[in-house]
């Protein structure tokens, strides 16, 4: 059952007006096929043209979708295996950030990426993708641990931001993040990064430091939430599609800015209502991204990465 | 503007409004009434409650340097290119920030020495647009980092932030990395980077080049987190503990060196920069 967000409506009511008429068609004996297939062939145009046009708010909702697949689902769908690493040697492991082994095509790469959970429990369990410092420190280990044993690395982010938390400030959140950073700078292997959903500001950054930054077609990636950025600037959440408007948040705008590499295109009607092809498409498309990466030298792919960060502003 | 009065202007409380000519500031901590002059001959420390106030880059400068350093001339950036307009459009408040300032934006570097030793000092101004890090603080301390890797000396960061400049959007948030990848090649020169955090550094600048440092200083009482408080507090829905984010609060938790207070700041970096010399030849 999808779950409809508010610009869906027009799309929801066709698409129960279907259902209503398919479940008719069975004990009636009046051909309604030809009348079926207009309303589909309607909502399905609609749908199209609906997220041919998402305001930047929009995509932030389709960011945050409920239904939106997010790491586990990635790993399922795209990936042929996949070995969970846990913890940070320090202090504990923190499941919003989950990271291992994982096989992509005949590659092998480390995997690392924020999980929000698609159900109270789970969303819980992985604190709706907020990392805490021991999850940032434990990309930290498995980002060291590619490097010396030459697998690439592949994120993907999805986070609102990292957990504004008392424990997490007293573990030094912020440090981990920085630390996440450099880690990402330092790596003699490949690195692509993804934004599949939400990346937000510093905690989003911490995986995302990369040679090759993808977006999946409505991801949102910004410095702050458009409702944190609306109730500093405007002194109201409720302007938050104003925020997320003047942020430019969409990967359309981020790939005319240059922040980002490369768009990939969702199902139509976004990711959620095709979680299994929106991994197999983003699996090719980061599978591509590591093809051309393969053979660089070490400094070369460091040189790329730092090239990519000092050239913004200058 | 002489420096006096950019230094008296810069102070964080004392409006014209209820202190004609600025003859008198009021202690943010104690109230106690202090007149403006003797306040700035104690580095801007109330000599009742010693609370250390804000200091804009040029006072900042002037305490911790040898004399005769060179203010390196501020790179210019691209200039809003997001369009961005919230009540107001960016360009004008940048120009009422500059309006106000003796300086282009919010992040100076000088580059000179300390007691004798060389080193580049990059200085965070809270007074121009809460110190934010947009693409212009970004690339002064990039530029800052690249004179301390040709002087082959050390950098020494004094930062103060808000956090990053939302009207740049993700162009900030782009100079999280950006500057990491100069403290990397700092480090990579063996050259010393030493980050003095001060009242109030939060936010992205916090989450990068603030936490990098090979030793960490901070003055007393500074505000420095990651979080605001009021977000923090939105979500556990409880109390703060006591001296939360605090300069002593982080010392206790490990992530700053040293808390040291103001008068003894100047000796205490000549001291750190006798021990972390420059030994490899970048």
């Amino acid at each position: 059952m999808i779950s409809f967000l508010e610009f869906e409506k027009p799309v929801a009511e066709l698409e129960k007006r279907i259902a209503e008429l398919r479940a008719a068609a069975g004990d009636d004996e009046v051909d309604i096929s030809s009348e079926l297939k207009r309303l589909e062939q309607k909502s399905a145009d609609l749908l199209a043209s609906t997220y041919a046009a998402l305001t930047p708010w929009q995509k932030t909702q389709v960011a945050r979708h409920p239904g939106r697949p997010h790491f586990r689902d990635f790993v399922e769908y795209g990936f042929d295996e996949f070995v969970p690493l846990g913890g940070d040697r320090l202090y504990g492991d923190d499941e919003a950030i989950m990271g291992g082994f994982a096989r992509l095509g005949g590659r092998r790469v480390m995997l690392i990426g924020h999980e929000k959970g698609h159900d109270t429990e789970s969303r819980i369990r992985h604190n709706f993708g907020m990392g805490k410092p021991e999850g940032y420190r434990k990309a930290i280990r498995l980002m060291n641990l590619a490097g010396r044993f030459g697998l690439p690395v592949v994120t993907l982010v999805d986070t609102s931001g990292a957990f504004p938390g008392v424990e997490a400030e007293e573990r030094g959140q912020a440090e981990a993040i920085a630390r996440s950073t450099e880690a990402c700078l330092a790596l003699p292997v490949p690195m692509v990064a993804t934004i599949v959903g939400e990346g937000g500001s510093g905690g989003a950054v911490a995986l995302a430091s990369a040679e090759r930054v993808l977006m999946l077609e409505h991801a949102v990636y910004s410095v702050i939430t458009p409702e944190g950025c609306a109730s500093i600037l405007w002194r109201t959440a409720e302007k938050a599609p104003d925020a997320a408007e003047a942020m430019k948040v969409t990967a359309q705008h981020l790939l005319k800015l240059g922040v980002i590499d490369r768009i990939v295109k969702e199902p139509v009607g976004g990711a959620h209502r095709d979680p299994k092809a929106a991994a197999k498409t983003l699996a090719g498309a980061i599978g591509e991204e590591l093809d051309k990466l393969q053979g660089l030298s070490e400094n070369e792919l460091r040189r790329r990465r730092e090239e990519r960060f000092l050239q913004i502003g200058a | 503007m002489n420096w006096f009065t950019r230094v008296r202007n810069s102070l964080p409380f004392g409006t014209k409004k209820d202190t004609p000519d600025n003859l008198w500031a009021k202690c943010p901590q104690c109230s106690e009434m202090l007149f403006t002059r003797e306040y700035e001959d104690n580095m801007s420390i109330c000599p009742r409650c010693d609370h250390h106030g804000r200091l804009s880059a040029d006072a900042r400068l002037a305490q911790v340097m040898d004399g005769g350093f060179t203010l390196l001339e501020e790179l210019d950036v691209k200039e809003d290119p997001l369009k961005f307009r919230d009540s107001k459009k960016y360009t004008d408040r940048i120009k009422a920030a500059r309006a106000k300032s003796p300086h282009k934006d919010a992040f100076q570097v000088a580059s000179g020495s300390i007691a004798g030793h060389p080193a580049v000092v990059g200085v965070q101004d809270f007074t121009f647009m809460g110190g934010s890090m947009g693409m212009a603080v970004g690339t002064a301390f990039c530029q800052g980092a690249e004179r301390a890797l040709s002087r082959k000396c050390a950098y020494i960061v004094f930062t103060a932030a808000g956090g990053a400049r939302m009207q740049e959007g993700i162009l900030s948030l782009m100079q999280m990395p950006k500057a990491t990848v100069m403290t990397r090649r700092l480090k990579e020169a063996g050259l010393p980077f030493i980050v003095v955090l001060t009242d109030p550094t939060t936010g992205g600048v916090t989450a990068s080049y603030a936490m990098l440092g090979d030793i960490h200083v901070a003055e007393p009482g500074a505000l420095i987190g990651f979080a605001g408080q009021r977000v923090i507090q939105d979500t556990i829905g409880e109390q703060l503990p006591e001296g939360f984010q605090r300069a002593e609060y982080l010392h206790k938790h490990g992530m700053v060196d040293m808390v040291v207070h103001r008068h003894k700041l100047r000796d205490t970096l000549a001291t750190l920069l006798e021990y972390l010399a420059p030994r490899k030849a970048a």
